[in-house]
């Protein structure tokens, strides 16, 4: 954190917490950041994806970026938050999706 | 086609001060406490001008203010994950959630007797607002129930390693010889399971024997002496029951006991009530003459203000400035590294070390137990021998339907009034039985002294943000002192 120096233990634990985020993904977070978006496709809207072995776990990127698209743009036809009933704050975390696809969460309806 | 959110920010839940020129925020939500630089201040001081802002609104207003637009965006982005700042799209609802049917019991308070040689007129046990039922009921704890109690807390404390009893009455020391047999046999049954065992009571020091100290320093048993201050506030209203004042047989037996009592120290805790409020002079009597390690000060406990020990606001004002005299200078003796005996700010400042933050306003009923001489349990020893608040009783164990009554009203999210209140991970809404006696519900936040709370919160965090930035080293022993590292 640049900004808000921690000096409780609560305050630590929160540094550390946000430290965590930056550090999981490497490759979206070289310096400067590129325009042009990093994915399996040429387009930051790559849909749902499987690696080698047809699992998720291989992907060069999260699958929780492609969800957000189906949440954003509603092309992709697949099960997501339901953000016009029950989840209206689902994606509210998420300001970048580049960035911030972590604050994504489970719903459980 | 992309569309994309527009998110609107306002100053996240925070209180913020400022200590030694510098500028800090208290996060409510977490407990957490930040030094905010100019940036930040920025930011929040737009937020307070407008109330609310776009994101982009934002980052123009800051790059319009020399910062470039990458850093802008990554200030507004540490600040929203930290939750200084947060998207008008999210509330925070605060949900009492159920507390686990199986939280390890931590300690137990052992009312050995419900008896007194005392009868103090402000005493919550036996004064005008008392709401114990003792009527028909044993007086004295017997053997078998306290080794009962004593089973009964290692059994519940699952994997702690440490437990603890408080022993505590009417007057503890009118049933010693339970204490010392207690002692000697919870020392062994703890062993016996690998736990430690730790002790403590609470007592008029009017009883205290030669005998009684050597016990209590062998023992390690921590002991705070219920005193008011110098003889004229002590005889004020601890008094026995012919009106006797009680200073005289007590003081020469006090100083006994904190000369020969080696293993842990002795500490003080005043009963503030009308005429008894010089809280410096009761300070400098307490911890200079008479050579307490600690002393600690709580407003007495009442109905109402019609009782003619109670406290009223005029008195509860000054009381606080008295307070935040001796905070001052507590905070002289911590910069010099040195550590004052004013229990009110250590144990507040404990807690801003950690960033406690309070779903309840005590371990009653979660981590601790008080337990009547019947063996009743209750949340803790202000709820003894009440029929009302019965949790269920040592043999049988915790009724688990009524504890989870007791804490779901306790809990700080069903307080509506501490929902909007920057003190609640401190506070918490306040004492169970203070609330019950004064608004007749454990569950109703103590609402006669918010103001109060929130002005000696805002005190000590001044205090912890003087120490983070002159003296931080004080602040780590004074944690690794308390066990918190």
């Amino acid at each position: 954190m640049k900004h808000l120096k921690p000096i409780n233990a609560k305050a630590f634990k929160i540094e550390a917490d946000l430290a965590s985020m930056d550090e999981d993904v490497v490759a979206l977070q070289q310096a400067p950041r590129p325009h042009v978006p990093l994915g399996c496709s040429l387009s930051f809207s790559p849909g749902w994806e499987v690696d080698a072995t047809g699992g998720t776990a291989g992907l060069c990127q999260p699958a929780e970026r492609d969800i957000y698209d189906c949440y954003v743009t509603c092309f992709w036809p697949v099960q997501m938050a339901d953000h016009v009933n029950y989840s209206p704050d689902w994606a509210s975390n998420c300001a970048a999706a580049t960035k911030d696809w972590r604050s994504l969460d489970i719903v459980f309806p | 086609m992309t569309t994309t959110l527009t998110h609107r920010y306002r100053s996240g839940e925070l209180h913020e001060f400022r200590a030694q020129g510098a500028d800090f925020i208290y996060l409510v939500t977490a407990g957490a406490i930040f030094a905010a630089d100019d940036m930040t201040r920025k930011v929040l001081d737009l937020l307070a001008q407008h109330g609310e802002l776009d994101h982009d609104e934002l980052v123009r207003a800051l790059v319009a203010d020399g910062l470039s637009g990458m850093d802008a965006e990554e200030l507004v982005r540490e600040l929203r994950l930290a939750r200084a700042i947060q998207s008008t799209h999210i509330v925070h609802a605060l949900t009492p959630s159920a507390p686990p049917a199986d939280y390890p019991l931590q300690a137990l308070v052992l009312n050995v007797t419900n008896q007194c040689n005392l009868a103090c007129t402000y005493c919550y046990e036996f004064g005008a607002d008392k709401i114990a039922t003792p009527s028909g009921k044993p007086k004295y704890m017997s053997l078998e129930t306290a080794k009962s109690s004593v089973d009964f807390l290692l059994r519940s404390a699952a994997k702690r390693e440490a437990v603890h009893i408080t022993f505590f009455g009417g007057e503890t020391l009118m049933n010693f010889r339970l204490l010392r047999d207690v002692v000697i046999y919870a020392d062994e049954a703890a062993t016996a399971v690998g736990k430690r065992m730790t002790y403590s009571l609470t007592t008029n020091a009017t009883l205290l024997t030669d005998e009684i100290i050597t016990f209590l320093s062998d023992h390690a048993v921590g002991v705070t002496v219920s005193m008011d201050g110098p003889p004229e506030m002590q005889d004020a209203r601890r008094v026995y029951k012919n009106g006797k004042g009680s200073y005289a047989v007590m003081e020469p037996r006090l100083r006994k006991l904190i000369a020969g009592h080696k293993t842990r120290a002795v500490t003080a805790r005043v009963t503030l009530s009308a005429g008894v409020t010089d809280v410096q002079r009761i300070y400098r009597h307490l911890k200079h003459d008479i050579g307490f390690h600690e002393v600690g000060f709580a407003p007495v406990t009442t109905s109402g203000e019609e009782r003619d020990y109670s406290l009223n606001g005029d008195a509860m004002t000054g009381i606080l400035s008295d307070f935040e005299a001796l905070a001052d200078e507590w905070l002289d003796y911590a910069l010099q590294g040195k550590v004052h005996g004013f229990t009110n700010v250590s144990e507040t400042i404990t807690e801003l070390i950690a960033g406690t933050n309070k779903s309840h306003p005590c371990g009653a009923g979660l981590g601790l137990l008080g337990v009547s001489p019947s063996g009743d349990l209750a949340p803790c020893h202000r709820f003894t021998d009440a029929d009302t608040h019965t949790l269920g009783h040592i043999d049988t164990g915790l009724d688990q339907t009524k504890r989870e009554d007791f804490l779901t009203r306790g809990h700080v999210a069903s307080k509506y009034e501490c929902g909007s209140c920057w003190a609640r991970p401190m506070c918490a809404g306040g004492c169970h039985h203070e609330a019950f006696v004064r608004y007749g519900d454990t569950g109703h936040a103590n609402l006669h002294y918010c103001d109060w709370i929130r002005q000696w919160t805002d005190r000590c965090l001044q205090i912890y943000g003087v120490l983070a930035q002159r003296n931080p080293e004080f602040l780590n022993r004074f944690a690794e002192r308390k066990g918190l590292q």
